[in-house]
């Protein structure tokens, strides 16, 4: 009895230890996935300590309401909306150039293409977002504008906000086209038969109960690809210009917050100042403008997603 | 009642052409709709043939052997991108380092460990929701955090005179591990999730533990859709340019780095700061850095590729 004892404790006893060795292991990999969230609370908390100490010394009012940037200059103005205005231009006419392309783009892709082109044509559009965005810059300043003041707008200077339109436009086509692709492909078939049932052309089918079916995970990636071009910050800082300027005019040189950042972190402005601390006032406003675009997409794609079974 | 044979009366016919018509213009309609969609699914493709043919047009005057030999110039004809690949090249060894054994460890985590509460979705959702940063807030981050060693709060981390790791290799590498963590922990989480659940079983059956199983089963079988994965995340992360100008990677550099403490270039910074210049001679050099830039990605896609296809055969799927 006391010898079966001894055995079960000595295993019970290499038991608890394989046991801890395996709660230690679960410990270390619990940390490898909070650095994730060590991370979002640095972003945060970072953002807002400088923010703040920007925020004592400028007044929000004047920071959000002035139509003034100049950080650097000698008469300082500290109103962002030139910057947001500049951000918001392109980040608009990107989502006229994507969504369109990006929606025709999914809907060939799962309604129209065989299995065959669809294996060729999807990877192709999807090398547009694996390029790095200095490249597009590249090719914006050396052949979209040129092209543009050659043919469309020869008034325009070297930058233009058109141009960094055009490829920011672009590299997010695959974001609207594989995640509403994905959405399309939801589509249960029943749904697609039954209207072919009743008499229904591949057209109406598409747009009138595939696309309609799917809605909630193409706006989903609406969302999601604005709020990426709202952060783009290489294509944009090369071919737009360097110029806070208030205006709807797509031709003219305009900067976008990301843009400032880069130009400040490029300069020598010491850190410290009123005028270095400008970036993470700015960096604030775009973080929450992405992350409040973010949520509202994910929480689209899991409220309104159809569940069919 | 009429048999079929009867010829159709006036109102019938009527209505059958007005039905042939209707039909005809339906099937119109959605021609015009393929082609639309066909168009449109082409000119993506049509703009990024245009930008490859506009690169490879100025991207060859410069291609020698002094181009990867040399430093960068105020001569476009001995200017080179020796020190842009050696710096890509520290970064991208270090973060490699940092973001395989963090992201996949996240990864096993979330999907062998961890039970399904509060902790784990909000762990879910922040990394999904990290994911969608622009890539210049972790420039700001990597430059308060790592090169100046405070959170702007409070005392920073100092050794003697340093603070931080100053603008670094070591600071751009691990402000782009943070990047790139939810990529790779995204991608390994896919790989091990289509790890199927009867080798666990079975493993289990056997009496191994839990790390037993992991490590023996569910990580080498996951394993070609962890390094696709990974291989994918450091290819984004050659490319970024913003957040390591933020760090404050030098733009012009006539020396190597040597040491994860030293200063540094990237060769998107250095194509960046060709691209500024005005003359036309360093946009061409620019061009061709570009060019160097892009054959590294393709080659490590196409490794990426080639690794799913040989090891993806043996595994799971």
């Amino acid at each position: 009895m006391s010898f079966e004892t001894t055995r079960v404790t000595a295993r019970y006893r290499q038991n608890l230890r394989s046991n801890l060795g395996g709660r230690l292991i679960g410990a270390v990999l619990f940390l490898c996935a909070f650095v994730t969230v060590v991370t979002t609370v640095g972003i945060v908390v970072i953002l807002f300590i400088e923010g703040l100490s920007f925020f004592a010394e400028v007044s929000p009012i004047e920071f959000f309401t002035g139509t003034k940037w100049t950080p650097l200059f000698t008469s300082k103005g500290f109103g962002v909306l030139p910057l947001i205005s500049g951000t918001v231009l392109i980040g608009l006419g990107a989502a006229c150039v994507a969504l369109p392309l990006g929606t025709l783009t999914a809907i060939y892709l799962s309604e129209y293409a065989t299995p065959r082109i669809r294996s060729v044509m999807k990877p192709l559009v999807e090398v547009l977002s694996g390029i790095p965005t200095v490249v597009y810059g590249y090719f914006a300043l050396t052949f979209i504008s040129p092209f543009i003041k050659e043919y469309l707008y020869p008034e325009a200077g070297p930058y233009m906000a058109i141009s960094a339109i055009v490829v920011v436009g672009i590299m997010i086509v695959p974001i609207v086209a594989s995640i509403s692709d994905d959405a399309l492909r939801a589509v249960p078939r029943e749904l697609r038969e039954a209207a072919y049932g009743v008499g229904a052309s591949k057209l109406e089918v598409n747009t009138r109960v595939v696309f309609p079916a799917a809605l909630s995970g193409v706006i989903a990636s609406y969302i999601l690809a604005i709020s990426r071009a709202i952060g783009e910050t290489m294509a944009v800082t090369v071919a737009a210009g360097a110029r806070p300027n208030l205006t709807a005019n797509p031709f003219e040189a305009v900067q976008t917050m990301t843009a400032y950042i880069v130009s400040v972190s490029l300069g020598d402005t010491p850190h410290g100042t009123i005028e270095f601390k400008t970036i993470f006032a700015v960096g604030l406003t775009l973080f929450f403008m992405t992350l409040v675009m973010n949520i509202i997409s994910s929480r689209i794609t899991k409220r309104f997603r159809e569940v069919y079974d | 009642m009429r048999s079929a044979n009867d010829p159709p009366t006036s109102q019938s016919r009527l209505v059958l052409s007005e039905y042939q018509t209707n039909n005809v213009l339906r099937h119109l309609k959605g021609r015009l709709f393929y082609l639309l969609c066909l168009l449109g699914s082409l000119v993506g493709i049509l703009l990024l043939v245009t930008l490859l043919n506009d690169i490879r047009q100025d991207g060859f005057h410069y291609m020698s052997k002094h181009f990867f030999t040399n430093f960068p110039s105020r001569k476009p004809e001995i200017a080179g991108f020796h020190g842009a690949i050696m710096g890509t090249l520290w970064v991208m060894g270090i973060v490699a380092i940092t973001s395989f054994p963090i992201g996949v460890g996240a990864a096993l985590y979330l999907e062998e460990y961890a039970i399904k509460n509060k902790l784990t979705s909000l762990i879910q959702t922040n990394i999904s929701n990290l994911a969608g940063v622009p890539s210049i807030v972790f420039g700001i981050l990597g430059l308060q955090l790592f090169v100046r060693g405070t959170i702007g709060y409070g005392p920073a981390i100092c050794i003697g005179e340093q603070c931080g790791f100053g603008r670094s290799v070591i600071s751009g590498a691990l402000t782009l591990t943070l990047l790139i963590l939810p990529i790779v922990i995204v991608a390994s989480q896919e790989a091990i999730k289509a790890v199927p659940p009867s080798i666990r079983e079975a493993s289990y059956g056997v009496g191994a533990t839990r790390w037993q199983t992991v490590s023996s089963h569910v990580l080498p079988q996951a394993m070609p859709g962890i390094m696709t994965g990974m291989i994918l995340a450091l290819s984004r992360a050659i490319g970024e340019t913003a957040p390591i100008i933020m760090i404050g990677a030098l733009t012009f550099v006539a020396f190597r780095p040597e040491g994860p403490l030293d200063p540094f270039t990237a060769m998107p910074i250095q194509v960046l700061n060709w691209i500024s210049r005005p003359q036309a001679a360093f946009h061409e050099l620019a061009a061709t850095g570009i060019v160097v830039l892009l054959i590294t990605l393709l080659t490590m896609n196409a490794i990426a590729v080639l690794i799913r296809i040989r090891l993806g055969q043996s595994g799971a799927r």
